[in-house]
């Protein structure tokens, strides 16, 4: 069937046009109208992660974000906020990563204002009791046995992660080592609270039913009476070359089928040279982005010894990123027969490259899940509010789907050849404990 | 099927919203949220807003449920067919999902290699699911490229083919996960929890069947069920986006006129879950103690049309259902830090509804916690709710809807589909406000008494309660 161009398509974001404007106090604003529904969401993200900690204070990132919920400030008792949001239906979350952290509501959008100065009032007012430290901090480590402790693949990606990078920040949990965690307190959490949460280390991203010029004034409203605070550089060290191929490996009681996962250190949409994040995107696509995958045909359904196999490509990353293949036997097929077939693949695709077809499939593909993102308005916050946290402006996302476009099949089989070198790569594997099993 | 996209999650997310059980652990880093529709509780939007159902019927006399919206050049759809994983044929566990697995791996003239092609071509999303109560299948394609992409759809629900590879293919993945499944405590504590709760009903079998079942499944089989359970007549359709009343109706034809007329469903008996008593399931191999007890609590729940559902929802909203604020959150992790997420769902069935409470926690702290749990729900039947935490959990469950369940043109579809398998009309999202707004006070203590004064099921995923493991 005749490949069908989607430029039709494309031109329907025109009607989400993200404008972007400057407090005085330095805070970026992103307005994105979307007018097909009366609900509006409202998100803020600081330009601050779990790879921004000081040494030993593994964790603190996550746990001021929860001391965020959790506290009172000086104008609103512990509570206050959340009972707001419950008043009206609205939904209120937040989340932690490697180099952010972003508090969000959604809600009708007369209670927007009130949502902002609830907001702006946590970014410079938080209280904080003996109390909320110690019950919160007893439910961040629940959380960390809940998320890590009691899942052995998620143990195993703490050792993966911890390996991979050897020097760069990312080698170190987002929820923090548990000895750490359990020694976090007030005075750790304050410093980075002071000098992280401050509006020109923040970008506000609304998008919904409002238009704006009403955002612009209920922001200057709101967050423009925080003072700004000395403007920040982000200092992280840089990870060396690689030049080893590492393995780690966890066998568990809970484990009955074996898997394994590959990782490399490749550069992110931040880092790379113009091109090859998109490159990697496109070739983690064909290499193993779904059934139409060379990985999903070859090992799944001609060779018919994997259960499963995929890639991946993270690309929203402040620094270096990392790509990643995983695998898992299927009926008698052995770990190894799944690596060395992943291998093969890889080689062939850094040797012979990829046909022109499949590269305008995967873009056609790529181009798709942006359309489809844009139904759902939290889906399209986080990918402005994400690329800006993570060094990016609005022309990245908005230019993001032409310059997908715009990747050769050389460049797919440069990337290829050029980052997925087995000598230089760190594998995971998760085994059974049976004595009777061999891998 | 199975395409794990990252190896790792990488944000987390701040508590688990009412999210249930260990499956739930790694609750994607959004909730899902927002596009449409009609906010009640601000009259002010009202006029702009009002989400507009129009039922459409076909020259055949299909219906489908369809709300218009040509913002996007997307149309989503949602079906589902009575009958479910209940229809699996003993000793043929599994079946259900097993078809559901191979719709698009194949149908009409078109092999599985060629299907998926054309799907990919047409820029289709196609997934399908076996429930307890039904078979659910749930498309997003691009409006440009619908011809292609119905007819795909159009094969996939009457001509599935069946072929050998694929049908070996998707058992072979299936039979992987029961596998890799066999040593996990909380798998193996639902099942066994299915188990006690439902004795031999067909609520108690796993989904996916087990080793045995599924090897025991023939493509006849496959070719058997499928006609048994895509019949018209329970059938029902919800269709959001970027189409009109009149192409909806051609499509309806196309997509499903040639279908029987009557389904050929096995009856399925009610069934009231045995509660009392406790399940301790531990871990797979002595050697290994768990980091975390997982606890979960089975009470009696309310059928959908009984006249006291809207009662049994407020009290599960004030008990545990409210993401930040119910009794539960409160106590157990605001106030004590005992629990990272706490929460109370009603869940109903077409033949069966219980309230269920789940948490994990410390080793050393369970039984505490457990005790923590039995008295704030002792409480809520003794002194019920205040009037005021009644008035804040009804603002909540009204407002809260349209932002949960109408945020999307998918969650729109999904939630239409909902509404016409609870047998509530297309005027219900109006009525909804009301019918909460009128339940009394009296209602809700009458509504915790009933349900939450029975000695529930409890389990225990870890070790005895009050031991160091």
């Amino acid at each position: 069937m005749a490949f069908v161009t989607t430029a039709p398509v494309l031109a329907a974001n025109d009607d989400i046009k993200a404008t972007n404007f400057l407090l005085d106090n330095g805070m970026e604003v992103v307005v994105i109208p979307d007018n097909r529904a009366p609900i509006v969401t409202h998100m803020v993200w600081y330009k601050i992660g779990s790879a921004d900690e000081p040494p030993g204070k593994s964790g603190i990132a996550h746990f001021v974000e929860h001391l965020m919920f959790k506290a009172a400030t000086i104008n609103h008792a512990a509570g206050e906020c959340d009972r707001a949001v419950a008043e009206i239906g609205g939904s209120h979350n937040a989340f932690t990563s490697q180099d952010y952290t972003a508090f969000y509501e959604t809600v009708a959008p007369p209670a927007l204002e009130q949502m902002m100065s609830f907001e702006a009032d946590r970014m410079f007012n938080l209280s904080i009791t003996d109390d909320d430290i110690k019950t919160e901090r007893d439910v961040i480590i629940e959380e960390r046995r809940s998320r890590i402790d009691n899942d052995p693949q998620a143990v195993l990606g703490e050792a993966v992660d911890a390996t991979l990078w050897q020097n760069q920040p990312y080698r170190i949990p987002v929820i923090g080592w548990m000895q750490e965690m359990e020694k976090l307190d007030w005075s750790d959490a304050r410093a980075f609270y002071d000098k992280y949460y401050t509006p020109n280390n923040a970008v506000l991203v609304v998008a919904g039913d409002v238009a704006p010029e009403t955002v612009k004034a209920l922001a200057e409203k709101t967050y423009g009476t925080v003072p700004a605070a000395p403007g920040l550089t982000r200092i992280r060290p840089v990870e060396p070359g690689q030049n080893t191929k590492r393995t780690v490996t966890l066998t568990d009681a809970r484990v009955s089928v074996p898997n394994f996962s590959t990782h490399w250190v490749v550069p992110s949409y931040r880092t790379a040279e113009r091109g090859e994040a998109e490159a990697l995107d496109l070739l983690a696509e064909i290499l193993g982005g779904g059934t139409r995958s060379r990985l999903y045909q070859q090992l799944v359904v001609k060779q018919g010894i994997a259960a499963e196999a995929g890639a991946h490509f993270e690309g929203t990353m402040l620094d270096a990123s990392y790509f990643s293949i995983h695998g898992s036997p299927r009926g008698d097929a052995k770990l190894a027969d799944i690596e060395a077939a992943v291998d093969a693949e890889i080689a062939r695709i850094a040797r012979d490259g990829v046909t022109s077809d499949e590269l305008d499939k995967a873009k056609d593909r790529y181009v798709r899940s942006v359309i489809f993102a844009h139904e759902q308005q939290d889906s399209i916050a986080s990918m402005y509010g994400s690329t800006l946290a993570t060094g990016g402006n609005l022309k990245d996302v908005e230019e993001r789907p032409d310059r997908i476009r715009k990747v050769t099949a050389d460049q797919v089989k440069a990337v290829a050849a050029r980052y997925l070198v087995s000598d230089h790569s760190t594998t995971g594997y998760l085994l059974p404990l049976l004595p009777n099993t061999e891998n | 099927m199975n395409q794990h996209r990252a190896a790792f999650a990488q944000a987390l997310p701040f508590p688990l919203s009412a999210a249930q059980g260990s499956v739930a652990r790694f609750a994607t880093p959004l909730v899902i949220v927002i596009l449409a529709i009609l906010f009640l509780i601000l009259p002010a939007l009202r006029a702009h807003a009002a989400m507009n159902i129009q039922e459409v019927k076909s020259e055949k006399g299909i219906t489908a449920w369809l709300v218009e919206d040509h913002t996007l050049p997307i149309v989503t759809m949602d079906l589902v067919f009575d009958g479910g994983t209940t229809q699996d044929p003993a000793g043929k566990e599994g079946l259900a999902n097993l078809m559901t697995g191979l719709l698009d791996e194949g149908a009409g003239d078109l092999d599985s290699e060629t299907f998926q092609v054309q799907l990919d071509d047409a820029g289709a999303e196609m997934s399908f699911d076996a429930q307890r109560d039904g078979i659910h299948g749930s498309m997003r394609l691009l409006s440009e490229r619908q011809n292609a992409a119905f007819d795909l759809v159009r094969l996939a629900v009457n001509r599935p083919r069946f072929d050998k590879e694929p049908v070996e293919r998707i058992r072979a993945q299936l039979l992987s996960e029961i596998i890799a499944n066999e040593r996990e405590p909380h798998v193996i504590a639902e099942l066994a929890w299915l188990r006690r709760l439902y004795g031999t009903h067909p609520y108690s079998r796993p989904p996916e069947g087990t080793k045995q079942s599924l090897a025991h499944i023939t493509p006849a089989d496959l070719s058997a069920f499928h006609k048994t359970a895509f019949g018209r007549d329970g059938l029902h359709v919800a269709v959001v986006g970027d189409i009109d009343a009149k192409a909806l109706s051609a499509r309806l034809d196309q997509l499903f006129g040639d279908l029987p007329q009557k389904q050929a469903l096995a009856p399925v008996s009610d069934v009231t879950p045995k509660l009392g008593g406790w399940t301790l399931v531990k871990s797979a191999l002595p050697q290994t103690s768990l980091p975390q007890t997982s606890l979960q609590l089975a009470f009696p729940g309310i059928g959908r049309s009984d006249p006291e559902f809207y009662a049994a929802q407020l009290i599960n909203n004030i008990l545990g259902g409210s993401p930040f604020t119910s009794r539960l959150f409160q106590e157990v992790r605001e106030k004590r830090g005992l629990a990272y997420g706490v929460s109370s769902s009603l869940e109903g069935y077409q033949h069966s509804n219980t309230l269920v409470v789940t948490t994990s926690t410390r080793a050393d702290r369970a039984a505490e916690t457990l005790d923590l749990i039995r008295q704030v729900i002792k409480e809520l039947v003794d002194t019920g709710p205040t009037s005021a935490e009644l008035e804040a959990s009804k603002k909540y469950l009204i407002g809260a809807y349209a932002i949960n369940n109408l945020g999307s043109s998918s969650s729109i579809s999904a939630t239409l589909v909902e509404l016409q398998l609870d047998n509530l009309g297309t005027d219900y999202i109006q009525r909804r406000p009301a019918l909460i707004e009128q339940v009394t006070l009296d209602q809700v203590r009458a509504a915790a008494k009933k349900l939450l004064s029975a000695e529930p099921a409890i389990m225990v995923v870890g070790p005895p309660l009050g031991g160091k493991g």
